[in-house]
């Protein structure tokens, strides 16, 4: 069955998902991600949305993270402070997904800006939750699509911290209760964090993709797993529940 | 009285270099406010939300302000706030003086300065080049213990505009969906607009305390304003207009075309009615369209007590 490239990406990312109970949930990919999950590899997973919504049921494919079909049949909905006071930094986010504009081999994630920070070339959107949930949540998914203006060998400005220098503990020495980003799952590949020092290291081909493609979208020497997989594709139970209930229109997976 | 029309409400309690916030997040966005603002002209003022939206794309680009505080720039959903942009990396129409948190900064400011407190505590920033950023973000050792958390200083607005579905004539406020900041920040404020989709009798306050997040001693003005949160939402009342900040997003990357939409639709309207009959006569059935349909929740017994 043909997928598109989003669509292989949001199943690896719900297939990560297997036997999780709370996900911190972002609009776009990983909100389909998430939902595909809690009807296949995880039915008890709990949808947090950083706007203050526990145990969330979209009954539609929420347009931002403060859509209202987030609250009409939820478990809970609070303050933004009981959010991030209780939920978040109270430690009880298991997995939570961000993006960004830039990635280091760390995972350290730049969502501020492009260029100087006084005089940027190109002003991004800023942290919004995303410093606290890489500090805070027990692991970090990042998804992202994979290209050279996006894996970079230094960042711009760090906004949320991954594994840091890559230092052992460095994460612990200041103070950050999570273990910080664990996967990268993107449109060609999937990595992981187990190379030296924390770095990323290619796990997983998407079908059709080599590992000097891969590498060409990489501002840095890749290091690749010895046992390097080639990602399972969707199955078509999973695209059918993607096609027909979560994206009927193809907003997020058509392309 | 505190009722008050919303150009009273705005004339009276919003002076130039005044720092405001209209909070919400996502929800609840004071536009009917945030227009009447532009309308008035106000000047050199200190925008503060952690989510500036259009609300504050558009009185950026109107010339309002001088400086934002926030932590998510961003069109929810669709993409970048292009006035805000501009201002930030070209100075157009004026430059613009940023202060950049996290959610969780923003949060805690909105804390502190509701409770009085000199700082709030939170561990977030380390290992980023937020605190670099923003000197106001600072760290401190644990008084307790080893190691440091962040502070950030309270957020004390000049006034705040709230939004909420209901309140009583005297400003007893109740609000459902994403409550957001709202509470934190209308304690925070030294003044408070309160703007409602329906003023209810006190009775039906009192039938349900708990959902009152806002008490009438903090409100300075009351203003009954319908639909006043479009394009946002307010939960069960209307949904968010999306085709709108979709369409903000084409009006908004040019600053002519973004002035001409704002004679168009704020300038040369007398009042938020006018906007209101402009929408409708621009698709007579936007209110069908943004229906939320019915889904009532289940009473519960308070007990009487007597």
């Amino acid at each position: 069955m043909n997928y598109s490239p989003s669509e292989i990406m949001i199943t690896a990312a719900a297939r990560a998902l297997v036997g999780e109970r709370v996900v911190f949930v972002g609009v776009g990919m990983p909100n389909i991600a998430c939902n595909l999950a809690r009807r296949t590899v995880a039915p008890d997973l709990e949808l947090v949305y950083e706007s203050g919504v526990f145990g969330a049921r979209p009954a539609r494919l929420p347009l931002s993270i403060g859509d209202p079909t987030l609250i009409s049949g939820a478990t809970s909905a609070c303050s933004m402070a009981d959010l991030f006071m209780n939920y978040l930094q109270g430690g009880r986010i298991e997995v939570a997904f961000l993006g960004a504009a830039q990635i280091d081999r760390y995972g350290n994630l730049n969502s501020t800006v492009i260029g100087d920070y006084a005089q940027p070339k190109t002003r991004l959107p800023g942290s919004g939750g995303a410093c606290e949930i890489a500090i805070h949540a027990r692991r970090v998914f990042i998804i992202t699509p994979l290209s050279k203006r996006t894996f970079v060998e230094k960042l711009d400005f760090i906004t949320s911290p991954g594994h840091l220098n890559g230092e052992p503990n460095e994460r612990e020495r200041l103070g950050m209760p999570g273990s910080g980003p664990q996967l990268v799952i993107t449109n060609k590949a999937i990595f992981d964090f187990s190379g030296a020092g924390h770095q990323m290291r290619l796990i997983s081909v998407h079908p059709g993709v080599s590992i000097e493609q891969v590498q060409a979208e990489v501002g840095w020497a890749l290091e690749v797993a010895p046992q390097l997989r080639e990602t399972e594709p969707p199955s078509s139970q999973e695209l059918q529940l993607i096609r027909e209930e979560l994206d009927p229109t193809g907003m997020y997976t058509s392309k | 009285m505190k009722l008050s029309p919303l150009h009273a409400a705005i004339a009276e309690h919003v002076h130039d270099g005044d720092t405001i916030a209209i909070e919400g997040f996502t929800a609840f966005i004071g536009f009917a406010a945030a227009h009447e603002i532009i309308r008035q002209r106000k000047k050199n003022l200190t925008l503060c939300r952690m989510t500036p939206d259009l609300v504050y794309d558009q009185m950026i680009a109107a010339g309002c302000a001088d400086k934002l505080v926030f932590s998510y720039l961003g069109n929810p959903g669709v993409g970048s706030l292009h006035c805000v942009r501009r201002a930030i990396e070209k100075g157009i129409p004026q430059p613009l003086e940023i202060e950049e948190y996290s959610h969780f900064g923003m949060v805690s400011r909105y804390m502190a300065g509701a409770a009085h407190l000199p700082f709030f505590p939170l561990r977030s920033y380390a290992g980023t080049d937020l605190a670099q950023a923003n000197p106001q973000i600072r760290f401190i050792p644990n008084p307790y213990g080893e190691g440091q958390v962040a502070a950030v200083p309270p957020l004390n607005p000049d006034v705040a505009i709230i939004h909420a579905q209901r309140c009583d004539a005297r400003g007893n406020a109740q609000l459902w969906g994403l409550v957001g900041m709202q509470k934190e920040a209308a304690f925070a404020a030294e003044r408070v607009i309160l703007v409602v989709e329906e003023i209810v009798d006190e009775e039906i306050i009192r039938s349900d305390p708990n959902r009152t997040l806002i008490p009438h001693m903090i409100v300075d003005a009351v203003v009954h304003q319908p639909y006043g949160a479009h394009p946002s939402y307010v939960q069960g009342y209307y949904d968010r207009d999306n085709q709108f900040y979709l369409e903000w997003d084409r009006i908004s990357r040019d600053q002519f075309a973004t002035e001409a939409w704002l004679d168009e639709w704020v300038y040369d309207l007398p009042d938020w009615q006018a906007y209101l009959d402009k929408l409708q006569a621009a698709e007579s059935d936007i209110w069908q369209r943004l229906a939320p349909g019915q889904n009532l929740s289940q009473p519960v017994n308070y007990g009487i007590y007597a």
